[in-house]
């Protein structure tokens, strides 16, 4: 898998705009983001209340994420091209989500939301209309999401990816310092996490880092590519944009985000955590 | 007050729900020309560099986080290549503010 299979940059994008057979879709950390500009031609996927499911405590399942793109007028063969705010972080995701259910034609604007609008391009309040289609999901692919019980079954085994900021990792914070302190029961990290930030992959602009400079964050923080990975942050969407950069860019083939996160992992009991900076 | 990991407005009043006694806040507005500045993005960096967190400004030109006791640096970013670093100290049950001009 090359580069250029998974990203797009916004010269691309702008040059595509009006191409048949590709949507733009915003995904982004502040919903509200969208209404208030957005790039000409994108709908928006609310990830709390269309990716989310209302009750139980986890995705839509396969039939409601069937329903949100038939509606979004998404088909199965359309390219959908994937952006959002805060560095991607909820657009990589939600294309970690369409993989998930099987769908392949899809790619990350590189650097999201923010390149765009530090390169100044336009963004506008038009929402598009498209018509419905009749979008069929696959089954969930498990070989990219990992579950709680491996998680504890790979410390000490598999390489584990704390991908939070490090006074999360060392317990100082319980959440991401641009939110109030909420969530989890206990504060730490997996035992034999390794500590290496999301925001190491990208840019200051979003963007993401080279190939050759992926390969040596990883490789000197401890990690062993030819290993198994677990990557996870507090509630997965930072995890998938490191997910992103170890399978979708480096091409490892193993890789797992655990969506559960912190937000689970710190709230189950007898599971063993670590506190401090660690490695 | 939000919920999970959706992003808070950036406004000037803290959020009623936010117990100040059990937060560490830095908070700031962005402003060129005397004017707010919205759609900057205000990262905040920890004592060795390390990015920790990001938003953008909201209307009146606001940014806010909530870290942990120390020594930050927020780095305002905008259109045109701007970037500009501002030290500040972060201390719980108290709010740290900035002026920051671009």
């Amino acid at each position: 898998m090359s580069r250029s299979d998974v990203l797009v940059d916004t010269d691309w994008v702008e040059a595509h705009l009006d191409d048949p057979g590709l949507v733009l879709v915003e995904v982004d950390e502040d919903v509200s983001a969208y209404d208030k500009g957005h790039i000409r031609g994108a709908v928006k996927i609310d990830w709390k209340t269309e990716l989310q499911d209302p009750v139980r405590r986890d995705f839509v399942d396969r039939t409601g994420f069937e329903q949100l793109l038939s509606s979004k007028g998404i088909a199965n063969d359309d390219l959908v091209i994937l952006y959002g705010g805060n560095n991607n972080w909820f657009a990589a995701y939600a294309y970690w989500y369409f993989k998930l259910y099987g769908h392949d034609r899809v790619k990350l604007l590189d650097g999201g939301r923010k390149k765009w609008e530090l390169d100044s391009r336009e963004l506008v309040t038009d929402v598009p209309t498209r018509p419905a289609t009749e979008y069929t999901a696959k089954d969930q692919d498990l070989s990219i999401r990992a579950f709680r019980d491996e998680v504890v079954d790979a410390i000490g085994k598999q390489n584990l990816i704390d991908v939070r900021s490090p006074d999360e990792f060392s317990g100082k914070l319980l959440a991401p310092a641009h939110l109030p302190q909420e969530q989890s029961q206990r504060a730490g990290h997996v035992p034999t996490a390794a500590s290496i930030p999301w925001s190491k992959a990208a840019n200051d602009d979003g963007t993401f880092k080279s190939d050759e400079e992926l390969r040596a964050l990883y490789t000197e923080a401890g990690v062993d590519l030819g290993k198994d990975t677990i990557a996870y942050c507090r509630i997965g969407e930072r995890s998938s944009h490191t997910w992103f950069a170890l399978r979708e860019l480096l091409g490892l083939e193993n890789v797992k985000n655990y969506d559960g996160s912190w937000t689970e992992y710190g709230s189950l009991v007898g599971v063993p955590i670590e506190l401090g900076a660690g490695k | 007050m939000t919920q999970g990991c959706a992003a808070p407005e950036q406004t000037a009043h803290l959020p009623a729900t936010v117990d100040l006694n059990n937060e560490a806040v830095i908070q700031g507005t962005v402003t060129r020309d005397g004017a707010p500045v919205s759609s900057a993005y205000a990262r905040l960096l920890d004592s060795s560099g390390e990015f920790t967190a990001e938003v953008v400004t909201g209307e009146e030109g606001v940014f806010r986080f909530f870290a942990a006791d120390g020594d930050w640096t927020v780095r305002v970013l905008a259109a045109g290549g701007v970037s500009v670093d501002t030290g500040v100290t972060a201390k719980t049950g108290e709010v740290a503010g900035l002026e920051v001009t671009i």
